[in-house]
């Protein structure tokens, strides 16, 4: 691993300079190719999968779609919960006999960033609403800005990383969090993004603009072992 | 609420992130809070409010109007998905109504009796999204134009007859092969044959695919209609009357979900179309009197 990790930072800071990311993904794409231990699952039942795949794509890192629990049998080290209609994909998580076994990887420790809807895929409670994977130690608001007129972006801090574009779609915020959960962003008072372990969610999508950063603070976490302390060091 | 202040642009894009995060989704028809909840719990992505399903529109004939915003609400509060609602073509007063009652998405809809046979509402000057629906380029990038952040197939509504929303999914797409494959200096006599703006043709013609999320709609009533629209292209699927004019609404619509996911799983689909009992009887193109997708080009 120590061999990939001398490869980061892939990409410079500034991802919201068009020009330069797509010179940055030819070389990424060239440097990394023959190097198959860099693979992501990104669960693709319903919503936003795509972006999160190109996303990864531009930091140079192979994704494979989760459809069917036999998608859970290929490699990857790390996991995607994209955004989408967290009630959906609990549904189908259930319909497709998928969300026993993938508890049970996020359970014994496979890196986890969920976004949005995955936020709520993770989350331990939610208030007014069905829990599905219910692992990580927070509470989550459903639809916390209320409908789509309640739906924004801003530009906030998020700890490990700096200031970051944040679209909020429909979003949840977390309510409270457990002794054992880093908050690493909050936005008008309510937490936005956190991290317990090997689980990262945010409330916004950072797979909706171009800025890398959180996918890439996300693959240190795949790479380098899931501390905080040492993600941080590397971004 | 101070939050709601933004740029118009940063508007128009979390309106078209919105659709974003309904793709690989079903969007059901429903017309009371009862089956907004037989749609969520199947697995909807979002239902669409209205007080009669397209199927009965036709049968009833008349003039059809916006929905009772009383009626909407009783859905807004029964279910936590996205909740749609359909305007008449051109009837911008419908759609402030709509978004005076915090809906998530207005369909500017062929379905009901257009109010305008000249203009279609100036999408532009309102803070919630519109879906529209196209034929072709052209009638989609015109509604594009118009402010539209999502675009649907014109499939012949209420019919349970595909036939339409294949034809308009294929013409699209291979339009926009089409285009993807001009040089540069060809696209300005190609924007005036299609009569679009310039630059969403550009924008076609680099991307290799319309600025915003396209959906299938009109006539899907089985896991395979919803599976053949998603191999022909579309990012997801309405269904209209093909749930509750069929005979076991819940079973269908949750067999319709996982095939819109698993598209290409046949054993899958082959699974999911086990035993759902009656589809909607439907009626073909050529019986029917009234085609609803000639209505605002």
């Amino acid at each position: 691993m120590s061999d990939t990790k001398a490869h980061l930072p892939l990409v410079d800071a500034a991802g919201d300079d068009a020009g330069s990311e797509s010179h940055d993904v030819g070389d990424t794409v060239g440097h990394d190719s023959g190097d198959s231990s860099r693979v992501i699952g990104v669960l693709a039942l319903q919503g936003a999968f795509i972006e999160h795949e190109k996303m990864l794509g531009k930091l140079g890192i192979r994704t494979v779609e989760i459809q069917q629990r036999g998608d859970l049998e290929q490699h990857f080290t790390g996991l995607v919960l994209p955004g989408g209609e967290s009630t959906v994909q609990g549904k189908l998580l259930r319909d497709l006999n998928m969300l026993e076994p993938l508890r049970q990887l996020v359970a014994g420790g496979l890196p986890t960033f969920g976004t949005c809807a995955g936020l709520l895929l993770l989350a331990k409670h939610v208030e007014d609403g069905d829990t599905h994977l219910a692992l990580m130690d927070i509470t989550a608001k459903r639809n916390a800005y209320g409908r789509q007129l309640g739906s924004f972006f801003t530009h906030a801090e998020m700890t490990g990383i700096g200031t970051i574009p944040m679209t909020f779609i429909r979003a949840p915020y977390i309510e409270s969090v457990g002794k054992n959960v880093q908050i690493l962003s909050e936005v008008n008072g309510h937490i936005v993004a956190a991290q317990q372990g090997n689980m990262l969610v945010t409330s916004f999508h950072p797979e909706l603009n171009d800025d890398l950063s959180v996918h890439r603070y996300f693959v240190n976490m795949t790479e380098s072992g899931h501390s905080l302390d040492q993600a941080a060091d590397i971004l | 609420m101070g939050i709601l202040i933004f740029m118009t642009n940063d508007r128009y894009e979390l309106n078209k992130n919105l659709a974003q995060m309904l793709k690989g989704g079903v969007i059901m028809d429903v017309t009371t809070p009862e089956q907004a909840v037989i749609a969520q719990d199947a697995g909807a992505c979002a239902v669409m409010a209205l007080e009669r399903i397209p199927a009965d529109i036709r049968a009833a004939g008349g003039v059809s109007r916006m929905s009772d915003p009383k009626m909407i609400h009783g859905i807004q509060k029964a279910v936590s998905i996205p909740v749609m609602a359909k305007v008449r073509i051109g009837h911008f007063v419908e759609a402030q109504i709509l978004q005076a009652i915090d809906i998530d998405y207005i369909d500017e809809s062929e379905v009901l009796t257009p109010a305008d046979d000249a203009y279609h509402i100036d999408k532009t000057s309102f803070s919630v999204p519109f879906v529209c629906g196209a034929k072709n380029l052209g009638e989609a990038l015109r509604r594009i134009a118009e402010g539209a952040s999502m675009i649907r197939t014109k499939g012949e509504p209420g019919t349970g007859d595909v036939v339409q929303a294949v034809r308009h999914m294929r013409e699209m797409n291979s339009q926009i092969r089409e285009v993807a494959g001009l040089r540069d200096d060809e696209l300005f006599e190609k924007a005036k044959q299609l009569e679009v703006p310039v630059e969403l043709l550009r924008s076609v013609h680099d991307n290799g695919r319309l600025p915003v999320v396209n959906f299938a709609a009109g006539g899907v009533a089985t896991p395979a209609d919803a599976s053949l629209m998603m191999q022909l292209g579309a990012e997801g699927v309405f269904v209209g009357s093909g749930i509750f004019k069929s005979g076991d609404p819940a079973q269908r619509a949750s067999a319709i979900v996982q095939a819109t996911t698993n598209y290409n799983d046949f054993d899958l689909v082959a699974r999911v179309s086990e035993g759902l009992g009656q589809a909607m009887v439907g009626i073909n193109e050529n019986e029917i009197a009234l085609l609803m997708a000639e209505r605002g080009k």
